[in-house]
């Protein structure tokens, strides 16, 4: 096949969504079996689509960055968009590995997603409008993943925020959902506002070369290169914008200090936290990373902090998880964690480890999620404590939430064993403080996992509701991702995600057996605490209130937002509209309505009525102009 | 062609003069008959402007006073074309949604039709006496559509500081514009004749640096610029809602028209003097605009704020006088005006039946009116700036337009969206989401297709704009490249003679 | 040798002490008899300016000014009689109900 039929393929995966979305709005929201057969249809169209591309891409020579300095994609097609006197704006597709691997993610995960959404939303009304929702978030996932630059990249990355805003509120006559999608969409908006101003800085640089400035990624790489050749890189100028880029990233993919709206957007569907906020929207902010590593690479000090703004929020948000009683939350701060990890390793320059971690988070996530779905279905709660004794009545859904489990742990030869150790490597030898961390990180997330699964899978039934296995639309899903889970790090992800100027390690034996020690150490804790019925727990807690509490309300993040937002900004607006009503409104123009008033009810004293006044001045009058014609006359 | 855009809602109201009062049906379907052919007489226009010569087309000329040098000239430029089609694409929306007034249907439309077309002659007038006699002739319907269809609270404060201030606004213009008159001494009215003059024999530039003002501030009062924006959000809050959707939609961009028209085209020195602070302007506009909406409670006023801070990203994206955001602008105002009428349309179709405009009054509407609050959601994602619905591009466009001469201002205008974002998904979760309050129980939705249609054209076109943006800048950027060439070289005509002075 | 200047004199002060009766008095009787004078002060210098210049437009303009007096008063004089029954006083200052 052609080049340009290679390109229709990726076009094809692009609007295959957009399609479906389109197609039920117009067609079918009164009809739940057109609406999910065209969703799923769409999805998988675009999956195989890109097990095509990614079978090209392993077949062709140069795909593996052999070639140049690998940072051209193996193929790019675009049309322009808007033509104007210095601004050239394009959309199109870039086809190179990442993107590649990205779209497999998304579509192959989104597919599996799909079709367990058709069980587990069967009874909703709003079915339909459900699967829209969906359909126009893989269009926008897409988007993101294929963009050949940064304005059509910005671009869906803002329609990805639009679509999880929806789906957040999918229900939103309940208050606390409409209000985490306003918090997710908000704190979004706030990040991509140094995500905007990133985007000109770098379009400002792009232009140094003295060519005409540009968006497009593969352009904006090779000028960086230019500059760097020529000792002439703008470092200042260069730092600020990969560190507002970076901005973007950290609301995206919730790093701290913008974490907060993740877990509240749990408030969503199951399988939408599932597919948006565990396996791929989220991780969109990493993908943003690795797209823009041309740039990091050349700015040390700025990875540097990006990779401890990652530690940082991997084992704050660990911790916070270890006292959650919401099953989604637990995950929810787990996916944060994880997502620290990712950043972590880019940061480090692990350009392939963290890519490597997304993809194989991404299937563990997601069959976490999609397995508390089932139990959520099943038991009509979130709360962990209502659960317990699942491993008997739901056999299918507690082993596939095992698997996932033991693979986000990192126990040997699970999925996340193999990544989880690549980024723990690379810190080993590059950073023995953020490897610390995430060793910590590590034995923390084995913890709160055990203690997730001796809750709820096993040990005696508790609370009300009997539980049943879930149908085979659901549970499907489930095998399939825990079979990924299993076999994810032996598909040779890292070898085919490279990045020429990306650090890489070896396999580490010593930094294996510790991580997995500590994650031994983690999940022996869990169950010496939880595993039998004992009163460790409580009197744990109550020996460490303050922690305890610190924990529990999330170290008062959200309070503290609340608090900025009542008294700062709120005031702000307020004082505004204090001073529109008061001073422009009461002062200025009401003013001037009534001085003319005013001015006029001074001077018509003028008009006394009597008829000598008048005859007086229109003596008085005449007797000037008079004189001054005299003047005129004689001066 | 041209000057049928505006001759037919005239006729329209004419032909309402001899109907019968009674005969309602028929008053409506005059209106929809007269908005149509507007609309596609604009359409066609838009469809058959040749993109590749630019300049003024489709110009028909009457001689009117020939002593005066006052002529009757129509015609188009492409920053004309695209504004006359949105006035098109708002009235034609603004007469469907008209018929949810019920009282007095023939005095109505008759006023509606003749703000209809006084704004299309102020878009499609190649002559500045009759730019001016148009745009009085837009302002003064307004009075009466206020004050007597507007809501009863505030309509009769709305409707006097409104006419007062855009009164008061086109004096100061007109000052200008006869001073225009008499320093050319050209004896003559017509636009083209004059820009053609004044391009190759500009005014002295210390004449253009003290006319400038008089048109700046003139015109400025309807744009509206910061701080002469007070007339607008209450004017927009009284007005029922086809008339705040020409309102808030159109008739505030005949300010930022009339300013790049007649100041660019006319005085370029003068604009490029007065420009910085026009950009200081614009930043208390968004920044403060933005803010007050915030505080707001009552929804249309949210919107009439939101619209003078949006209309500040216009004035940026004009005072910026670069390609991108001088193309920004005006597809600003376009986008801006479709999205402002969505919002005002939707809002009224909700006010009709609550007759409360409070947000927090009205609270889980989307149970009972799905369709009307899922096309609020999409008019509030619109203006946030949500890529796919026209607004983005433009504000985008701004934006990057705006970025090398006044960076800080890019910034500004970039937190500028963070706000909007922030009240027009507050708004939405307030007056929208949530439970249902038990009051709005027999809330009727828009049902029949003929109900919806208004809604759905709106968005149509925002859409198309928002995803397809490339013949709309294409049209666009034949005018704004004119009036950049004039600005540039007045710019070299002043230094060829600061220097020989100099010399 | 009585000159122009003399007359010009004259028809000046009979003017000013018109005006100051007009002015200065409250009774509109005796307003009314001020403007009189005024205009009997007109009448003096047109006819003094119609000597001198030996043209006697002037002098057809005194009795437009003649005729146009007397019509006066006699509208000056029933408003005064009106004034008289309807106030009681035929004070200038009595009538002021025109004012602010």
């Amino acid at each position: 096949m052609q080049l340009p039929s290679l390109a229709f393929l990726a076009w094809t995966i692009l609007f295959a969504p957009l399609v479906s979305t389109l197609g039920i709005l117009l067609v079918g929201l009164r009809r739940p079996k057109f609406s999910h057969s065209i969703a799923i249809a769409s999805m998988v169209t675009g999956f195989l689509a890109s097990v095509y591309l990614f079978i090209r891409l392993l077949g062709s020579p140069g795909s593996v960055g052999s070639q140049g300095h690998g940072e051209h994609p193996f193929l790019e097609h675009a049309i322009s968009w808007i033509s104007l006197h210095g601004l050239q704006l394009e959309v199109g597709v870039a086809i190179d590995p990442l993107s590649v691997l990205m779209s497999l993610v998304v579509t192959g995960v989104g597919s599996v997603i799909f079709i367990y959404s058709a069980g587990y939303m069967s009874e909703e009304p709003s079915y339909s409008r459900y699967f829209a929702g969906l359909s126009l978030f893989a269009f926008s996932m897409l988007g993101i993943v294929l963009a050949n630059n940064l304005v059509m990249l910005f671009m869906f990355w803002e329609l990805v925020g639009v679509s999880s805003y929806l789906l957040i509120g999918f229900w939103y006559q309940k208050p606390s959902a409409a209000e985490a999608g306003r918090k997710a969409f908000m704190v979004n908006r706030v990040a991509d506002f140094g995500f905007m101003i990133g985007i000109l800085m770098l379009w400002t640089v792009s232009g140094a070369t003295g060519q005409e400035r540009t968006f497009n990624f593969a352009e904006l790489a090779d000028r960086i290169h230019e500059l760097a050749a020529a000792q002439a890189l703008p470092y200042a100028a260069l730092s600020f914008a990969g560190a507002f880029l970076f901005c973007g990233v950290v609301g995206k993919s919730a790093q701290f200090p913008l974490h907060v709206w993740l877990p509240d957007a749990m408030e969503g569907p199951t399988p939408v936290s599932a597919l948006i906020h565990a396996a791929t929207m989220v991780a969109a902010g990493v993908y943003l990373i690795g797209r823009c590593f041309f740039l990091y690479a050349d700015l040390p000090d700025l990875l540097t902090l990006i990779a401890y703004v990652g530690g940082f929020t991997a084992i704050f948000t660990a911790s916070i998880a270890i006292v959650q009683n919401d099953i989604k939350r637990i995950l929810a701060y787990s996916t944060l964690s994880q997502l620290g990890y990712m950043v972590m390793a880019l940061g480090l320059g692990g350009y392939s480890a963290g890519i490597f971690h997304l993809a194989t988070h991404a299937f563990f996530k997601a069959l976490l999620f999609l397995g508390a779905g089932c139990m959520i279905h099943a038991l009509h709660t979130n709360d962990i404590w209502e659960m317990g004794g699942l491993i008997k009545s739901m056999k299918v859904t507690s082993w596939t939430f095992l698997i996932g489990t033991a693979a986000l742990c990192g126990i040997w030869p699970l999925s996340g064993f193999w990544s989880k150790d690549e980024i723990l490597a690379l810190a080993f030898h590059q950073d023995k403080f953020l490897w610390a961390i995430g060793s910590l990180t590590a034995m923390m997330t084995a913890f709160y996992m055990g203690r997730l699964c001796f809750a709820a899978i096993f040990g005696k039934p508790r609370g009300h509701g009997h539980s049943q296995e879930a149908p085979a639309v659901m549970t499907g899903p489930l095998v399939f991702l825990a079979i990924l889970s299993v076999i994810g790090g032996f598909l040779g992800i890292p070898r085919f995600i490279h990045h020429p100027r990306a650090m890489h390690v070896e396999f580490d034996l010593g930094v294996a057996l510790i991580s997995t020690l500590c994650a031994v150490i983690g999940l022996g804790s869990a169950w010496r605490l939880y595993g039998k019925p004992s009163d460790l727990p409580v009197r744990l807690r109550a020996s460490f209130r303050w922690l305890y509490s610190l924990l529990a309300n999330k170290y008062y993040v959200d309070e503290i937002y609340a608090w900025l937002i009542r008294n700062v900004h709120d005031r702000i607006a307020r004082l505004c509209a204090l001073f529109e009503r008061y001073v422009i409104m009461r002062f200025c123009v009401n003013g001037i309505a009534v001085t003319t008033r005013a001015a006029g009810s001074v001077l018509r004293m003028i008009q006394t009525g009597k008829v000598q006044t008048y005859a007086l001045a229109l003596f008085a009058g005449l007797l000037l102009i008079l004189s001054w014609m005299m003047v005129g006359i004689h001066p | 062609m041209t000057p049928w855009v505006m001759l037919s809602p005239f006729i329209g109201a004419i032909a309402m003069l001899l109907t019968p009062s009674t005969q309602k049906d028929w008053i409506r379907r005059i209106a929809v008959g007269a908005a149509s052919v507007s609309l596609a007489v604009a359409v066609w226009m838009f469809l058959n402007y040749d993109r590749s010569a630019g300049g003024y087309q489709f110009i028909t000329e009457v001689p009117w006073i020939p002593a005066l040098g006052v002529s009757f000239q129509a015609g188009v430029d492409g920053i004309s074309v695209i504004l006359t089609l949105l006035h098109a694409v708002c009235a034609f929306a603004g007469v469907l949604v008209s018929y949810s007034i019920k009282e007095r249907v023939k005095e109505y439309f008759i006023f509606y039709l003749l703000l209809i077309a006084g704004v299309f002659g102020v878009f499609t007038s190649l002559d500045v006496f009759f730019f001016y006699f148009f745009y009085e002739m837009a302002v003064i319907p307004m009075f009466p559509l206020i004050g007597i269809w507007g809501s009863k609270d505030i309509k009769d404060y709305a409707t006097m500081k409104l006419t007062l201030y855009l009164t008061a606004g086109a004096v100061l213009a007109l000052i200008g514009l006869l001073a225009l008159y008499f320093l050319t001494d050209l004896h003559t009215f017509n636009l083209i004749k004059l820009e053609e003059v004044l391009s190759h024999k500009p005014l002295p530039a210390e004449v253009q640096y003290w006319l400038f003002p008089f048109l700046l501030i003139g015109f400025g009062v309807i744009a509206p610029m910061w701080p002469f924006h007070s007339w607008s959000p209450i004017g927009h809050a009284a007005a029922p809602a086809p008339v705040s959707m020409l309102h808030a939609g159109v008739l505030m961009k005949l300010g930022s028209y009339a300013i790049l028209r007649l100041g660019f085209g006319l005085l370029p020195q003068g604009a490029y003097a007065w420009m910085p602070l026009v950009a200081a302007l614009c930043m208390m506009n968004i920044l403060y605009g933005g803010l007050v909406a915030l505080a707001q409670k009552d929804s249309k006023f949210m919107v009439g704020y939101s619209s003078s801070s949006h209309m500040g990203y216009v004035l940026l994206g004009i005072a910026s006088m670069t390609p991108a955001a001088m193309n920004g602008a005006v597809l600003l105002m376009f986008a801006h005006g479709v999205m402002t009428a969505l919002a005002f349309a939707l809002i009224g179709h909700i006010y009709d039946q609550t007759h409360s405009r409070t947000l927090s009054d009205w609270g889980g509407l989307a149970q009972k009116i799905p369709f009307v609050s899922a096309c609020f959601v999409i008019a509030a994602m619109a203006s946030s700036g949500v890529p796919g619905f026209g607004n983005f591009v433009a504000e985008f466009l701004v934006m990057i337009g705006a970025w090398e001469p006044y960076p800080w201002h890019a910034v500004g205008a970039i937190l500028g969206v963070v706000i909007t974002a922030t009240y027009m998904l507050g708004a939405i979760r307030t007056g929208f989401f949530g439970p249902l309050n038990p009051k709005w129980e027999n809330l009727r939705d828009a049902r029949t297709p003929f109900e919806r249609l208004p809604y759905l054209f709106l968005i149509i076109v925002l859409l198309a704009l928002g995803c397809w943006p490339g013949p709309f800048i294409d049209t666009i950027q034949t005018g704004t490249q004119t009036l950049l060439n004039r600005v540039g070289a007045a710019q070299t005509i002043a230094k060829a003679h600061k220097e020989s002075t100099e010399s | 040798m009585i000159t122009l200047n003399h007359y010009l004199i004259a028809s000046g002060l009979l003017f000013a002490i018109g005006l100051v009766g007009v002015v200065s008095r409250r009774n509109t009787l005796m307003i009314l008899l001020s403007v009189e004078l005024m205009l009997n002060a007109a009448n003096l210098s047109f006819v003094a300016f119609s000597r001198y210049l030996g043209h006697s437009t002037g002098q057809i303009f005194v009795f437009f000014i003649m005729l146009v007096a007397a019509a006066e008063v006699t509208v000056g004089l029933a408003i005064l009689i009106v004034m008289a029954r309807a106030v009681g006083k035929t004070d200038a200052d009595a009538l002021k109900s025109l004012r602010w």
